[in-house]
């Protein structure tokens, strides 16, 4: 993380609106964030907070009707990709970004062999040829870790594991070198002993391969081991966002300091009781007027009403580098910001 | 909770859950998947077993085979003194308002052309004889025990979400008064800040109610937070039951050791510094296990007598029980690495 150097991915008031029939879902509202190379941001949130779709929306993943973006730039470079033509961003998804999703088993073609999809992105993007692009499915599947690489290349996804095929999805990934990784619950659906060898594996090739990555989930376990900054979406925006030891040990919003509470712990004192978020979260029917948090936050006061907070620095680092948070409230400066 | 005068109201003897595979042309019977292969275990009135184990372990298949969803292949399952394993199917339609079981998808288990007074219901036509009026208040009693709006009654599983369902999951199974509950992964479709809810309202339903629960879960974490004594399985068979502090403190199996380095700590600084054992591959086929011992095929500690013998769970330690060669305390020949190895970790873990 360089200073100064300019984001792989700068994003700027990302603003996502679906269509339906029971009227408009705003499902990601002005969200902003930036990635410098090699560095991994992690993306926390509840089912429904607007992580994938923001995702989804930079690299035009969601269709349209009933998905509209409604405003916003993404910069991939110094390109706007929001504003390119379908095909050219086709080209951008695959060899500028790209993408691991949550299920291996649904995202893998099952009539196709793992070689035949590997080898798609290298002949569309990178214009090798058959024998070529052979031979760098290997090299990729070695990259993975996973065995036998040449006759495995030849097999069916049915014929591998979970955390096998979850490897063959990131070798698909990072065919052609992208810039940047986006990780979208890459681990959710793996069991823990296989979800520590995926875990490891990621953070070995981004040391080798220098991509920045956004890793998308919901276990705050997982954003612990392996993210450098942490971005946490509740509402369709970012309530707060720090580098991930201030999040984990200085949490300002308190969506972040209730979530925190939520988890067991699997060392240290064994809580009596679990601390729970009462009510569900809210669905986003119109462009939010007041913080999102409101109802179920237990420090909300008449200003969270009156109005949607917007991010405010908590440090001298710039916006999206360091300490920020969307909330009215001001939590009371801790006495020693050690271990809890 | 090791209190010996009373006697446990679960016991599990021996108890072998095999399914059958044919194949060929005549549809032979030419093997069988072992996803429960001679698992022992009691559960004390009031007491919560944790089972934790990776997807195919067998671990929902023991709480399946416990409450006779599926009919077992051996073994005794004694629960409240009657033999569930061999009762007929009158007796064992009689016996059901005892257990009672709480499933993993709501959305699944529930049926969508119901209301919810009516699946809430639905066990009180079966088993009593209430009339509508009593049979509504009870449902409504359920209501209020789980923290359902009573104006809910009359809605769909559909218009509820996800965490809601689940207390109605809970409410159905709660409907017969029964004394033992398996939770089959009760929290594992929810979301974080929804599981909490879930789960301390089954600690307080407990407290209120003096349940047992079988807790099946893959979440370590939340295991360690409800359960007393925790039952760790690998492929079928159980690899580690300890007391849950001792078990965290210092796991003795070494699949149980594996297991809990790898899971996720929400400790920036605790990751970075804590050792991760890594297993290599993956879990073998229960149609096709390793001769020897189970895990011998990702063991980081095997030595020659795992890949022919397969260990007995013993008790090594006051409440302890391994099956481990590492830790056959009888068999002092059995390799010179594993016995020295084992005495370290034995001593270590006394002190527990």
């Amino acid at each position: 993380m360089a200073e100064g150097a300019a984001p792989v991915l700068d994003v700027r008031g990302l603003t996502t609106v679906f269509q339906t029939r029971q009227g408009e879902i705003h499902a990601v509202n002005s969200v902003s964030f930036s990635l410098m190379r090699g560095e991994v941001l992690g993306v926390v949130g509840e089912s429904g907070s607007g992580k994938s779709v923001t995702m989804m929306s930079l690299v035009g993943l969601l269709p349209s009707p009933p998905a509209q973006i409604r405003g916003g730039e993404v910069l991939l470079g110094s390109r706007d990709i929001l504003k390119i033509s379908a095909q050219d961003l086709a080209d951008v998804r695959g060899a500028k970004i790209g993408f691991v999703f949550q299920d291996p088993m649904t995202s893998l073609n099952p009539v196709f062999t793992v070689e035949n999809q590997i080898m798609e992105p290298l002949i569309r993007h990178l214009g090798m040829t058959k024998p070529q692009a052979r031979a760098r499915v290997v090299e990729l599947l070695e990259l993975v870790g996973i065995p036998d690489a040449a006759k495995r290349a030849k097999s069916y996804p049915h014929q591998f594991s979970g955390g096998m095929r979850q490897r063959v999805m990131i070798a698909i990934a990072l065919a052609c070198n992208p810039d940047v990784l986006i990780a979208d619950e890459p681990t959710t659906a793996l069991d823990v002993t296989i979800q520590a060898q995926i875990l490891e594996l990621m953070k070995e090739l981004r040391q080798k391969l220098g991509m920045a990555i956004i890793w998308i989930t919901h276990d705050l376990g997982v954003i612990a081991g392996i993210a450098d900054r942490v971005m946490v979406m509740y509402g369709g925006q970012v309530v707060e966002h720090a580098p991930v030891r201030d999040l984990f040990q200085n949490p300002q919003h308190p969506y972040t300091r209730a979530l925190l509470g939520t988890i067991p712990k699997i060392s240290g004192a064994r809580e009596a009781r679990l601390s729970v978020i009462e009510g569900q979260p809210p669905i986003m029917t119109a462009a939010p007027t007041a913080c999102p948090f409101r109802a179920r936050c237990f420090y909300a006061f008449a200003a969270c009403d009156a109005q949607n907070p917007a991010r405010r620095a908590l440090d001298h680092a710039p916006l999206d580098q360091g300490h920020d948070v969307a909330c009215h409230w001001t939590a009371p400066p801790r006495p020693e910001a050690g271990h809890a | 909770m090791r209190d010996t005068s009373v006697t446990p109201l679960v016991q599990v003897a021996g108890l072998k859950m095999y399914f059958p595979v044919h194949s060929g042309l005549l549809r032979r019977h030419t093997g069988d998947v072992k996803a429960v292969d001679d698992v022992s275990f009691h559960i004390m009135p009031g007491e919560t077993l944790g089972l934790v184990g990776e997807s195919g372990c067998g671990k929902s298949t023991v709480g399946r085979a416990l409450l006779r969803l599926y009919e077992p292949t051996a073994g005794r399952v004694i629960i409240d003194g009657e033999d569930i394993a061999k009762l007929s199917p009158e007796a064992l339609r009689l016996k059901r308002p005892t257990m009672q079981m709480v499933f993993q998808d709501p959305q699944a288990s529930l049926n969508p052309r119901m209301s919810l007074s009516a699946i809430i219901g639905e066990p009180l036509s079966e088993h009593t004889k209430l009339n509508p009026q009593d049979r509504q208040n009870r449902v409504y009693e359920l209501m209020d025990q789980v923290g359902l709006n009573r104006r809910f009654a009359n809605r769909f599983p559909h218009e509820f979400s996800g965490g809601q369902r689940q207390r109605i999951g809970i409410a159905r199974a709660l409907a017969l008064n029964p004394k033992f509950i398996v939770c089959d992964e009760p929290i594992a479709a929810l979301d974080v800040s929804i599981q909490a809810q879930v789960v301390n309202l089954l600690e307080d339903l407990q407290d209120q109610l003096g349940l047992t629960y079988l807790f099946i879960s893959h979440d370590l974490s939340m295991v360690r937070h409800i359960a007393d004594r925790v039952a760790v399985m690998y492929l079928g068979r159980i690899v580690e039951l300890s007391p849950r502090d001792a078990l965290y403190a210092q796991p003795l199996h070494p699949y149980a050791e594996a297991l809990l380095s790898a899971v996720n700590e929400p400790d920036p600084d605790r990751a970075k510094t804590r050792t991760r054992i890594l297993l290599k591959g993956d879990l073998p086929s229960p149609a096709n296990p390793p001769k020897g011992c189970n895990f011998c095929t990702r063991c980081p500690k095997v030595f020659a007598r795992c890949l022919s013998e397969k260990p007995i769970l013993n008790e090594v330690m006051p409440g302890r029980h391994v099956a481990c060669h590492l830790f056959d305390t009888s068999n002092s020949a059995a390799g010179s690495t594993g016995g020295s190895g084992a005495n370290e970790h034995l001593q270590h873990g006394v002190t527990q």
